[in-house]
C-alpha cells in the first residue's frame, strides 16, 4: 500500500485539523505527545470474538503476521486490562446487553473496533430478528473494518489506523472521548424522540383522516 | 425397507406408510407415537436419533424424527403432526433419546410447540422474553414487538413441564432449575476458554461440578429463517457461516442435499475437488483443535505451532478459492472455478509438512504430566451414551463408536479411496485428544491417494449444467456429511412452488456442536471445575454452529 493510500483519511485529517486550530503549550504538547505515542504503540485488545473474525484474529497472534510487532500482542480477556474492544462478530439481541456492560466496565481511555461486515452493518444477518444492525447501534465505534472476515493484513490497517488516531488525539486537556461518547448517547436519545415524535403524529394524522400536508 | 415397514405396521397397525421418497416415511398420530418410538428404539433397533426437525406446514405444525438403527445402518423417518395452532401439544422422546431434550427446546423455542412430559420447558436460544415464535410462518419480524432491549433477562431460573397423568390429564408444574441450596457459579458468555459465546452456569459442591446448565443462543442469527427467504443458491453463503471450521463441508453438504433434489450428477473432478478440499479443511479445524485445547490448558507455545501449519492450508484455500476463510467454492452442480495447475503439488507439500509435524505435536504435549493428569480419565462418555446424544465424530469414535458418515453412508468419492476409521475405546478427554491427531494422519492418507487420482484425472468439467432457476418438485430431502466435528445433516424441504425464484420452504442444519453441548452436563458430572475447561475444549464445539 502507498504511503498516500494509507493516509487518505478524512476522518483524521479533520480531527488533526481540530488539534492544531485549538493549540496548546509546548511543554505539555510534547509531553502529550511522548504519552500518545506510548498508547498507540502498547495497544491491548480485548478479545471479544463471537464468531469467525476471532479465528483470522487468532492467525494475527501466531507467527506469520505477529501482532507484537504493534504491541498489541497481549489479548486480554478482561475488559479491565484492555485499551480496546475488537468485537469480532455478530452481535445478537441477546449479546447486545452483555456487550454494553463490558465496554462500561472498560477504563478510560477505550476504543472500539467494530471488525468484520456483521458488527459494521449487521452483514449477510441484516435481515435477521435477532441481529443487531451493526454495533453503532449499541455503542461508538473508533475504527470500522470490512470484510467477511476481514484478511490479517485489513485488520493491521485498521489497527494502524487507530493508532493514527490515538496518536493525535489529546490526553491532556479536553478529554474528547468523554465528550463524544456523551454526545453518541445524547444524538441516540434524541433519534428515539424523535422517532416517538414522529409516530404520534402519524397516528394522529391517520385518525383524523384529514390530507397530510407535506411540508 | 419393506420387512422394516412390515414390522412396523405390526407394533402400530394405524401407522401409514409412504415409500415414494429417499427414505421410507411412517406418519402416526400423536397419541401413539410415544409408544411407537419406544418399540422402535427397543424391538427395531433405532437407537440413533440423526435429526429433529420442526417444521409448519399451515395448516399443521409438526416434527420430523431421522431414526437411523446403529447396527444395520437403516434410517427411517416419522412424522407426526398436531392441527391445534393455539396450543400445539405433542409427546416427549427425550426419555428415549437424551438427545432430544436439547432438540425439543429448540422446537419449542422456534415454532411453540410444547412437549408433554419434557422435564425442562425452556426456551434455548431466545431471550426468554421474546415474543412469538420466529419460525413459524406467520411470524410477525415487526421490529416494536422484540427491540434491542439491553436489560438482563428476566425469570432464566423459571422453568415448567407438563406431566400426563394415567388419565390423560395434562398439568403445568412450575419449578426452578437451580434449588434455593445450590451454589451457582456462571461461566460465559464472554470468557475465553468457552471458545465463544457459550454461558455455563455450574452449579458446584466444593471444587465438584453437580450440574451444568447450558445457556445457549448468544450468537443466534436466524439462519434457518434467512434461508426460506433466499434462493438456493444465494442461501448457500449460510452454511458457512455456522462451522467456520468445517466451511467446505458444510457448504457440500448442502450442495449434494440440493443435487439429490435436483437429480443432477457431479462431474468426477468436481466432487474430487471437493473431498479434498473437504479433508484439507479438517486438517485445519484438527489443528486449531490442538492449538485452542493445549492453550486452554496453559500451553502457550504449543498454540504457536499448529498455527504455522495452518497457514499452509489457508494458503492452499487463498490461491485455489479467492479467500482464507468463508471460502464459498462449493456450489449446485460442482465447484465454482477449477482448481490452479499447481494445486496438487501445493497439497503434497502441505501434507509432507504437517506430516512431519505430528510427532512434533506429541512431543510438546502428549506424554506432559499436567496434561496427562487433567485428561486422563475426566469427562468419560461411554459407547451407549455416546449413540443415545447422537454424539458423532471424533468425540462418538473416542467412546467407540464407529459413526464415520464417510464408512456407513459413503458420500463423494469416500469408497474409492482407503483409509481407516479410528477409534478409541476409553472416551475420556485424553482420547479425544490423540483421536484428532490420529485422524490427521487419515486426511494425510486421503489427500495424498486424491492427489495421485487428480493428476490421472482426464476430465476438465468442473461444474455440471445447472438452469439458472432452480426449481424442486414438492417434496423433502435429508443428506449428512462428517465435518470436523461430527455428522452434519441438511433438512430441505420445497414446496414445489412454481414461481421462478423458488424459495426453500424449510431448510434445517442438524449441526454436530449443537449435539455436543448436550453431553456437557453429562461428562462434566462429579469433575472438577477446572476439568470443566479441558473436558469442554476436548469435545471441540464451534458456537456458532450451535447457534445458527
Amino acid at each position: 500500500m502507498k504511503w498516500e493510500d494509507f493516509k487518505d483519511n478524512e476522518y483524521i485529517d479533520q480531527l488533526l485539523a481540530e488539534l492544531n486550530a485549538s493549540g496548546t503549550n509546548v511543554v505539555v504538547g510534547k509531553f502529550n505527545q511522548l504519552l500518545q505515542w506510548g498508547h498507540a504503540n502498547s495497544l491491548w485488545p480485548f478479545s471479544f470474538g463471537t464468531s469467525c473474525c476471532a479465528i483470522e484474529f487468532m492467525c494475527l497472534g501466531a507467527a506469520r503476521y505477529d501482532m507484537a510487532r504493534f504491541g498489541a500482542e497481549v489479548a486480554r480477556n478482561s475488559p479491565r486490562q484492555a485499551d480496546y474492544i475488537m468485537c469480532m462478530g455478530t452481535i445478537t439481541y441477546r449479546m447486545a446487553p452483555a456487550l454494553v456492560r463490558l465496554y462500561e466496565q472498560m477504563a478510560e481511555p477505550k476504543y472500539v473496533i467494530a471488525c468484520g461486515a456483521c458488527t459494521v452493518s449487521g452483514g449477510p444477518f441484516t435481515k435477521s430478528y435477532c441481529v443487531v444492525k451493526g454495533i453503532d447501534d449499541i455503542i461508538p465505534v473508533d475504527v470500522y473494518m470490512p470484510g467477511c472476515p476481514p484478511r490479517p493484513e485489513a485488520m493491521f490497517y485498521g489497527l494502524m489506523q487507530l493508532q493514527r488516531k490515538i496518536k493525535i488525539s489529546k490526553w491532556f486537556g479536553g478529554d474528547a472521548r468523554k465528550e463524544k461518547r456523551a454526545k453518541f448517547f445524547e444524538a441516540k436519545a434524541q433519534e428515539e424522540k424523535d422517532a416517538a415524535l414522529r409516530a404520534e403524529l402519524m397516528k394522529a394524522a391517520q385518525e383524523s383522516k384529514e390530507p397530510v400536508l407535506d411540508l | 425397507m419393506a420387512d422394516i415397514q412390515e414390522k412396523i405396521a405390526k407394533l402400530c397397525p394405524e401407522a401409514q406408510f409412504d415409500t415414494t421418497g429417499e427414505l421410507l416415511l411412517v406418519t402416526v398420530a400423536d397419541e401413539k407415537w410415544h409408544d411407537l418410538a419406544k418399540a422402535l428404539k427397543e424391538q427395531l433397533g433405532f437407537d440413533y436419533l440423526n435429526a429433529l426437525v420442526g417444521v409448519d406446514w399451515k395448516d399443521s405444525l409438526g416434527v420430523m424424527y431421522y431414526l437411523t438403527n446403529t447396527e444395520t445402518q437403516d434410517m427411517i423417518h416419522v412424522k407426526v403432526a398436531t392441527t391445534d395452532r393455539e396450543t400445539p401439544r405433542l409427546h416427549t422422546v427425550s426419555d428415549l433419546w437424551a438427545v432430544a431434550n436439547f432438540q425439543e427446546r429448540e422446537v419449542y423455542d422456534f415454532f411453540g410447540i410444547e412437549f408433554i412430559n419434557h422435564p425442562d420447558m425452556r426456551r434455548f436460544f431466545l431471550r426468554t422474553d421474546w415474543v412469538g415464535y420466529p419460525l413459524r410462518k406467520d411470524y410477525d419480524m415487526d421490529e416494536k414487538l422484540n427491540p434491542i432491549r439491553l436489560n438482563p433477562e428476566p425469570n432464566e431460573d423459571d422453568t415448567y413441564s407438563l406431566v400426563e397423568d394415567a388419565d390423560g390429564n395434562l398439568k403445568r408444574i412450575d419449578k426452578k432449575v437451580f434449588g434455593p441450596d445450590e451454589y451457582v457459579i456462571n461461566i460465559g458468555p464472554q470468557h475465553p476458554s468457552t471458545h465463544g459465546v457459550l454461558r455455563y452456569r455450574t452449579s458446584i459442591e466444593g471444587e465438584l461440578v453437580k450440574k451444568v446448565d447450558v445457556v445457549s443462543g448468544y450468537i443466534h442469527r436466524g439462519i434457518e429463517k434467512l434461508s426460506e427467504g433466499l434462493t438456493y443458491q444465494s442461501g448457500l453463503l449460510y452454511s458457512e457461516r455456522m462451522d467456520y471450521m468445517a466451511a467446505h463441508m458444510n457448504r457440500h453438504c448442502l450442495c449434494l442435499c440440493i443435487e439429490k433434489a435436483l437429480g443432477i450428477e457431479v462431474p468426477h473432478r468436481a466432487e474430487l475437488i471437493r473431498m479434498m478440499m473437504d479433508e484439507l479443511m479438517r486438517l485445519s479445524s484438527h489443528l486449531l483443535s490442538y492449538g485452542c485445547l493445549t492453550m486452554d490448558q496453559g500451553a502457550t507455545t504449543a498454540f504457536f505451532y499448529p498455527f504455522r501449519e495452518r497457514e499452509l492450508v489457508y494458503d492452499i484455500f487463498d490461491k485455489n478459492c479467492g479467500a482464507r476463510m468463508s471460502m464459498s467454492y462449493d456450489t449446485i452442480g460442482g465447484v465454482t472455478m477449477d482448481v490452479q495447475p499447481d494445486f496438487v503439488d501445493d497439497v503434497r507439500h502441505a501434507c509432507d509438512v504437517i506430516e512431519a509435524h505430528i510427532p512434533e505435536y506429541h512431543k510438546l504435549f502428549s506424554k506432559n504430566v499436567i496434561a496427562l493428569g487433567r485428561m486422563k480419565g475426566t469427562g468419560v462418555l461411554t459407547r451407549e451414551q455416546a449413540i443415545n446424544y447422537a454424539v458423532g465424530g471424533p468425540t462418538g469414535r473416542a467412546s467407540g463408536f464407529h459413526c464415520d458418515v464417510r464408512k456407513t453412508h459413503p458420500y463423494s468419492l469416500y469408497n474409492e479411496v482407503e483409509f481407516d476409521e479410528i477409534t478409541y475405546n476409553n472416551g475420556d478427554s485424553y482420547d479425544r485428544y490423540m483421536l484428532r491427531l490420529k485422524e490427521m494422519e487419515e486426511s494425510i492418507k486421503i489427500l495424498r491417494q486424491c492427489c495421485d487420482m487428480m493428476e490421472k484425472e482426464e476430465g476438465h468439467e468442473f461444474c455440471a449444467k445447472v438452469p439458472k432457476l432452480i426449481k424442486l418438485p414438492k417434496g423433502h430431502w435429508y443428506q449428512q456429511v462428517e465435518a470436523s466435528r461430527g455428522p452434519i445433516g441438511v433438512y430441505l424441504e420445497s414446496d414445489g412452488d412454481p414461481k421462478p425464484f423458488q424459495k426453500p420452504y424449510r431448510l434445517h442444519y442438524q449441526s454436530p456442536c449443537f449435539n455436543l453441548i448436550g453431553v456437557v452436563d453429562l461428562t462434566c458430572k462429579d469433575n472438577l471445575i477446572a476439568d470443566l475447561i479441558t473436558i469442554t475444549a476436548s469435545l471441540d464445539y464451534v458456537i456458532p454452529d450451535i447457534d445458527r
